[in-house]
Formats: structure tokens, sequence, C-alpha cells
């Protein structure tokens, strides 16, 4: 079965360096080099780097491509200025998420406007089949650019401090949520101020040729300032403290915008694009289960599927769980009523048949504080 | 205790079998070292009440890692004499000694068919590298 997973430029440094490789979304991926808690720490104190490579990227060149993605995606992309990047959602007829995106609108080196959709690694053939029916007879030219790149997530208070040597557009010159194409160490790529670890820090996409000399440039760098390699087992309980939504989680098909909490992230004034009219009518039904986050007295850790329970009935379901490394407490995320969203309401999770109970708490449960 | 003196069970339980002063045959469990590489990041044990009578196979309580929980199975059946109650508040000792401040509980043996199941040290060792890491 291994040889069918796809494997990062970096696949052979993971490898060589103990990780643990774990199936995830057809991908060979570091889960852990040693410690989760280890790895967690030093991205939150110092810098963490994640290879990212599995994340799916799609890039779109041609005269259509704004309009053509205004029409996909649940933000507005029409208006969006060169080096602006957005957080969207795909979502189908019916307003059910399909994916949740990142849509960066950037100047390539040869001065030219291109944008780029980075997608799930679980959902990378399903939403590149739905902008291929979606495509319509029009010029709309895109490819799908996840081999023949790699993507470096650089997380962490000292993230930007080790990058800014090796690139040539200074990271802390860019503004969150925006992006630029440079150069490290003589390979073009881009580089963005983005992340999914509630940290500071950036993203950087290059050839995956030129992936393995920039990434144990990074390493060296990392290691220097108390930094180090770390894998999804990590970057599951970061984002999970940082409230961050993960795809098949806390998302699905069956679950809209709204009731996820990402209301934010959708444009409905004037615009035309898959589940538009359906999320119009959903926008203010507050009958749907809604997302949110619970911190737990007792040191038993909900896991994803256990169910919740409010007066003796079940109310609601974990889509995620954990023990917070850095609250030192167990937290998760789920589904409830509408009515017991309030922060400070008491439900009982049922962990392997014991009831422990469980505040609801406003997300995210971590906020950096700088 | 030393490892290579203790019989293991396939779901990585170690087990020791000594005799207390009446003569009863006592059984000493805990989690091989092995175990404890794969779980890493400990944060809870839950341990079962002194005085219960456990099967052979039966569920003596679970340990909990940041990623995954995992039950502790029963290597012989009897009843639960003693629990080492200072591992909730020294969940490292599980990973700095597990066999032998990592001890969890210690059986009365009541049914010793389970014995037959485990596997000497170099067995063990053989199943740990099929397992891999």
């Amino acid at each position: 079965m291994t040889s069918m997973l796809s494997q990062t430029p970096l696949y052979d440094w993971h490898a060589s360096h103990g990780a643990r490789m774990v199936d995830f979304a057809l991908w060979s991926m570091p889960v852990q080099y040693a410690s989760i808690v280890a790895e967690h720490n030093a991205t939150r104190n110092a810098v963490g780097l994640f290879d990212v490579s599995h994340m799916g990227r799609f890039r779109f060149n041609g005269p259509d491509f704004e309009q053509f993605l205004d029409r996909i995606v649940t933000r507005r992309v029409a208006g969006m200025r060169p080096g602006q990047i957005r957080y969207a959602l795909v979502t189908n007829d019916d307003g059910g998420i399909l994916d949740d995106v990142l849509i960066y609108h950037l100047r390539d080196n040869r001065g030219q406007l291109y944008y780029q959709l980075v997608v799930n690694a679980s959902n990378r053939q399903k939403i590149w089949d739905w902008l291929e029916a979606h495509r319509g007879h029009g010029g709309v030219g895109f490819c799908d650019s996840t081999v023949e790149t790699a993507m470096i997530a650089v997380q962490g208070p000292r993230a930007l401090e080790i990058v800014r040597p090796l690139s040539t557009v200074d990271p802390a010159k860019l503004r969150y949520y925006t992006g630029s194409e440079t150069e490290f160490s003589g390979t073009s790529g881009t580089i963005s101020r983005t992340g999914y670890t509630g940290e500071d820090g950036c993203e950087l996409i290059v050839a995956a040729s030129a992936a393995m000399e920039i990434w144990e440039k990074l390493f060296a760098a990392a290691a220097a300032v108390g930094g180090t390699a770390a894998g999804l087992g990590c970057r599951d309980t970061l984002r999970l403290e940082a409230g961050m939504p993960l795809y098949g989680h806390e998302l699905n098909e069956e679950i809209n915008p709204f009731q996820a909490g990402l209301g934010y992230a959708v444009d409905l004034e004037n615009r035309t694009f898959p589940g538009c009219d359906a999320l119009l009518k959903l926008r203010d039904n507050k009958s749907l289960p809604r997302r949110v986050g619970w911190e737990l007295v007792g040191k038993r850790v909900p896991r994803e599927g256990y169910p919740v329970f409010s007066a003796g009935e079940q109310v609601g379901r974990v889509t995620s769980g954990t023990f917070s490394p850095t609250l030192n407490k167990p937290i998760a995320m789920g589904y409830i009523r509408g009515d017991l969203t309030a922060p400070g309401t008491e439900v009982a999770i049922d962990i392997r048949s014991h009831h422990e109970l469980a505040r609801s708490v406003r997300l995210p449960f971590y906020r950096r504080t700088s | 205790m030393q490892p290579q003196e203790l019989l293991y069970a396939k779901t990585h339980e170690w087990v020791h079998v000594d005799r207390d002063k009446a003569g009863q045959k006592i059984a000493t469990v805990g989690i091989s070292h092995f175990a404890v590489e794969a779980l890493t990041d400990l944060v809870y044990i839950e341990l079962p009440e002194v005085g219960r009578n456990v099967k052979v196979g039966e569920s003596l309580g679970e340990v909990e890692s940041v990623k995954a929980v995992s039950d502790l199975y029963s290597p012989v059946g009897g009843e639960i004499v003693e629990v080492n109650g200072s591992l909730p508040g020294r969940l490292e000792q599980l990973h700095d000694d597990p066999c032998g401040a990592g001890w969890i509980v210690k059986i009365k043996m009541a049914d010793e068919s389970g014995l037959s199941e485990l596997l000497d040290y170099k067995a063990y060792q053989k199943q740990c590298a099929e397992e891999g890491h």
C-alpha cells in the first residue's frame, strides 16, 4: 500500500529525521518527529517548520479567471488587489461546504497577474472536478501545480526572522493575508503571511526541486532559535487551540458556512455562485446546530464522534478533541443545538461512558499576545 | 525489574509473577517501553479499583495521549490487590521506568490460563520490530 501514497519533495528528509509517517489523504506525511507536545510548544514559543506540500495548489492563468473564480467561491474575488489573499469556501447548490480554500491574487516575476487556489489535500480531486464542471466552454485555463511545487509553513514568534535572510522580500513587510513573488536563495517562489496555527508566520511555495535546500536552511535557522520541524500531529493541536475548523471534521457537505461560524467568509450581496440562493435562506436559520468550543474540567480527552448531552438528552457531537498543550486541559470543538451555544453553557460529553462536565467557551481557545 | 525477565502480551502489557508472604501468586502488570514510545505525550491514566476481579483480556483502565486513547488489557485473571497510585500525578514514570516505578497494578492470580499466551522478551522484541515505529 505504501507505494500507492504520494511523497512530498521532503519525504527523504522526514524519513531520515525519525518522523513517524502516516497516510493522510493519499500522501505519506510526518505526524511527529519525536513529541507532539514538544513540537507544539516549539511553534508557540519559537518556530515550527511544517511540510504542507500535500495541500492542493491550482493556478489560474488567463483572461477570465477573475470572473470565473468569483462565480465559484463564497467570497468576492472581483476587486481583489494584487498581493491579496482571501479565505473562502466552495459550496454546493444546497450551501453545503465542499471545501475551505485560500485564494491568492499575485503577480509573477514577469509581471503577469494570476490567481491561485490552495485547497485541502483530501478535496483536491473533488474541487478540480467541480472547477472543470463549471468552466463551461470559455477560455479559462488552469492547472494543478501541486506536485511540481512544495509548500512550507514557517510558524511561530521567530518565524519571520528566520525567513528574512533567505527571501528577497522581507516577510515582515507583508501584511497579514497578503503575499508576494520572491526569491529564496536564487530560486523564485511565493511567500505569504498566512498559516494554520494561530501564530504569526508565513508560508512558502517553491519549485519541488529547490524544496530540500530551502528546508535544510530553514531547519538550521529554526534550530538555532529553539525551533524544530513539526508534524501533522501538532498542526492539529495548534489549529484546534486557534479555533480553526478542519475539513472532514468541523466542515463537510452537510454543514453550511453559517453553522460553522464562517459567515464572515460569505459575501451574498450581488453575487452568483453555487449555493448562493440556498445560503440567502440559511443565513438567518437558527434551528440548525452550531459550531462551538468546549473546555473540560476533568482529564479525560473528548474525541471525534463523542456525543454531547444536556438534561439527559443528546444535543450535539464532538468533531475534534485533544489535550491542549498550551492550556493544559482537554478541549474540543463540535456542533450543538442552537440554544446551547452561549459561552459558559454546561454540557456533558460522553467519553467512553463517563459523562464529563464541559463548558462552552468563545473561540479561539488560544489567542497570541503579540 | 529488567525487561528481559518479563513476559509480554501482544497488546504490549508486561507481567511479572511473584509470590506474596502467604504464597499466593501475584502478577505485577505494566506497559512496555515500546508502548510508551508509541503513545508519546501521555496526559492521563485511569486506574482500576482495588478489590475488583478481572478476567483475562478484560480492560484494566486506559492510557490517554494527546493523539489517542488506549485500553490496558489484563494479561491474567484475578483480584486487583494494589494499584500504583502515584502514576496519575507522575505520568513520566511510565516513560522513565516502565518496568519499575511505572508499574500499574498487582493482581492476585485466580486464572493463570493467560500466561501461556504471553511472549518472552525475545519473541516480544520480534513482534515490536514487525510493528515498526
